[in-house]
């Protein structure tokens, strides 16, 4: 009796401590996630246009975090870097967007497109095409806390807690200041915010330069936690069109709730490890090979990659304006 | 304060403004009228800049014409557009905030001023304006744009779609608006409203204008109206 229950017990604390475990990631990674998407799709709304270099400025704010926390440290590094990133933004929208926009649409979506290949390829320029070096600052480089056996690095609450002020000072800034206002108001009716006195060519670059601002400053703090590398943007870049789009184009509480739900999907995905066949067991008693045991044994971990996509093509066929969005396109 | 001189404008390949001449002097009251399609609204949108304009536009002695159109508002020329171009999510209250141009030089219309006038937006003061019927939108976006404080506003088509009551209701903040001493250019079709207060009308017919003259030339004049406001 008493040698049944003790590996039991122990079976049920390591589901527990899976399960918290993976909230905690799965939330640290939706609001990295919401970093990134909040700048896209406010973008998005605004010009009509996917940036599809805002995965791009991701990775030069951690390449640039790289770099500086080399030359300066990364606290310096932390300030200066989205700021780069966000006058690098701010510079495309003035000389090349805006120049572009004369000619519609699909000249815009060609520009963003050329220059994330640019980006990527300027990265592994300089600093190659294997990861760098990018590490954890010494001063967060501690266990924050320990939940039955896993140690939580204090590195990634500082992350969270990065994202959570962020999404905070964002909401303040759009609900409650008259440039929020304006943002908004411009959101739906540029020309009218124009015919009122207010520069919205100005608003469009300094919008578009805090959204490349906030993918840099993720690409800073993602940098040491995940990998920094000149592949990192083509690999991050698909989930975000996912997450705009399952959130619903232009909508920023959608973005929001559609990062927590990608972020938390996936990260529950890798880490759980069931398959059809230990669920319902073996497809024929004997167990031997058939066209189906591939399937039948594949695990939720090695699908993971897939799931977000999975969920975009329900998304579409369900409610192809997404979560939260109100336009059908 | 606005000389439009041989005004011409296109969408694509059409000639929607074929040479318009008008003027409005300070303080002073005009309509511009015609039938639909005419070209009174690409008017308007080519001295706002929203449409390609060719030709001389100057407001207040200054050349306009192509000019940004938050450069020509900022000059003190108003626009309400027909559409009636509200900002649907923000509440009524920060709509007509949205109308300052500048938050150090308050003008002479205040906020609570505006409540007054229309008990009706005061009581929705902080709703969504997504929730307004179609007066309130018209009044709303009228009193933003007057929020700052224009010297000549421009009003597309205020009373289209609303029911006669409402139509009073216009025509009354209308008149309150040139009773401010503000000048006025009206793009309307329905003729009461600019018979009833401006001072000089303009009929357009084909994209250029046609009559020009008192509501009392026009009102003896039986064949212009004929030909190019009747339908």
């Amino acid at each position: 009796m008493e040698t049944g229950a003790l590996p039991r017990i122990v079976h049920e604390y390591a589901v527990l401590e899976l399960i918290v475990i993976s909230i905690l990631n799965g939330v640290l990674f939706g609001m990295l996630l919401f970093l990134l998407s909040s700048g896209l799709t406010v973008i998005f709304s605004m010009m009509g246009v996917l940036n599809f270099a805002h995965a791009s400025f991701y990775m030069l704010g951690a390449f640039f975090g790289f770099q500086l926390t080399k030359w300066i440290g990364f606290w310096p590094a932390f300030v200066l870097a989205p700021l780069l990133v966000g006058a690098i933004g701010m510079a495309v929208e003035r000389y090349g967007l805006r120049n572009t926009h004369k000619h519609g649409h699909v000249a815009e979506l060609l520009l963003t497109f050329g220059l994330a290949f640019a980006i990527e390829e300027i990265v592994a320029m300089i600093w190659g095409r294997s990861p760098v070096d990018y590490r954890v600052p010494a001063l967060l480089d501690f266990p924050a806390f320990t939940i039955f056996s896993t140690n939580y690095p204090a590195y990634k609450i500082f992350m969270l807690a990065v994202s959570v002020v962020i999404f905070v000072a964002l909401l303040l800034v759009l609900r409650r200041t008259r440039v929020g206002l304006i943002v908004q108001a411009a959101l739906t009716h540029p020309h009218m915010v124009g015919h009122l006195g207010h520069n919205v060519g100005r608003v469009f670059m300094v919008v578009f330069g805090v959204g490349s601002a906030l993918a840099g400053l993720a690409g800073v703090i993602a940098g040491p936690a995940l990998v920094t590398q000149s592949d990192m943007a083509a690999a991050l870049g698909p989930i975000l069109f996912v997450v705009i789009v399952f959130g619903g184009l232009g909508s920023l509480p959608g973005a929001f709730v559609a990062s927590l739900v990608i972020g938390l999907v996936q990260t529950f995905a890798v880490a759980l490890n069931g398959s059809l066949a230990s669920v319902f067991g073996p497809l024929d008693a004997a167990g031997g090979p058939s066209a189906l045991s591939d399937i039948w044994n594949v695990t939720i971990a090695q699908v993971a990659p897939i799931i977000p996509y999975l969920l975009l093509v329900i998304i579409l066929i369900v409610r192809p304006m997404g979560l939260m969005g109100t336009r059908e396109s | 304060m606005l000389e439009v001189r041989n005004l011409h404008a296109y969408y694509g390949k059409s000639h929607i403004l074929q040479g318009v001449d008008l003027d409005v002097a300070a303080g002073e009251v005009v309509s511009l009228l015609g039938r639909n399609g005419v070209g009174r609204s690409t008017t308007v949108k080519a001295i706002m800049g929203e449409v390609v304009p060719q030709g001389t536009i100057r407001f207040k002695g200054k050349d306009i014409a192509g000019l940004p159109s938050y450069k020509i508002a900022r000059l003190g020329l108003g626009y309400v557009p027909e559409h009636r171009d509200i900002f649907p999510s923000l509440t009524v209250r920060q709509n007509l905030l949205l109308g300052i141009k500048d938050t150090r030089r308050p003008g002479k219309w205040r906020l609570q001023d505006m409540l007054d006038m229309f008990p009706n937006l005061a009581a929705r003061a902080d709703a969504p304006a997504g929730v307004l019927s179609g007066g309130e939108k018209q009044m709303l976006t009228t009193c933003r744009t007057l929020m700052g404080d224009p010297d000549l506003i421009m009003i597309d088509e205020p009373t289209e779609g609303l029911a006669p009551l409402i139509v009073q209701q216009v025509g009354d903040l209308i008149v309150r608006i040139a009773q401010a001493g503000v000048a006025i250019l009206l793009v309307e079709q329905k003729l009461s409203i600019a018979m009833r207060i401006s001072k000089r009308v303009y009929i357009m017919g084909h994209g250029r204008v046609v009559f020009e003259g008192t509501p009392d030339q026009l009102r003896a004049n039986a064949a212009v109206r004929q030909e190019w406001l009747e339908v």
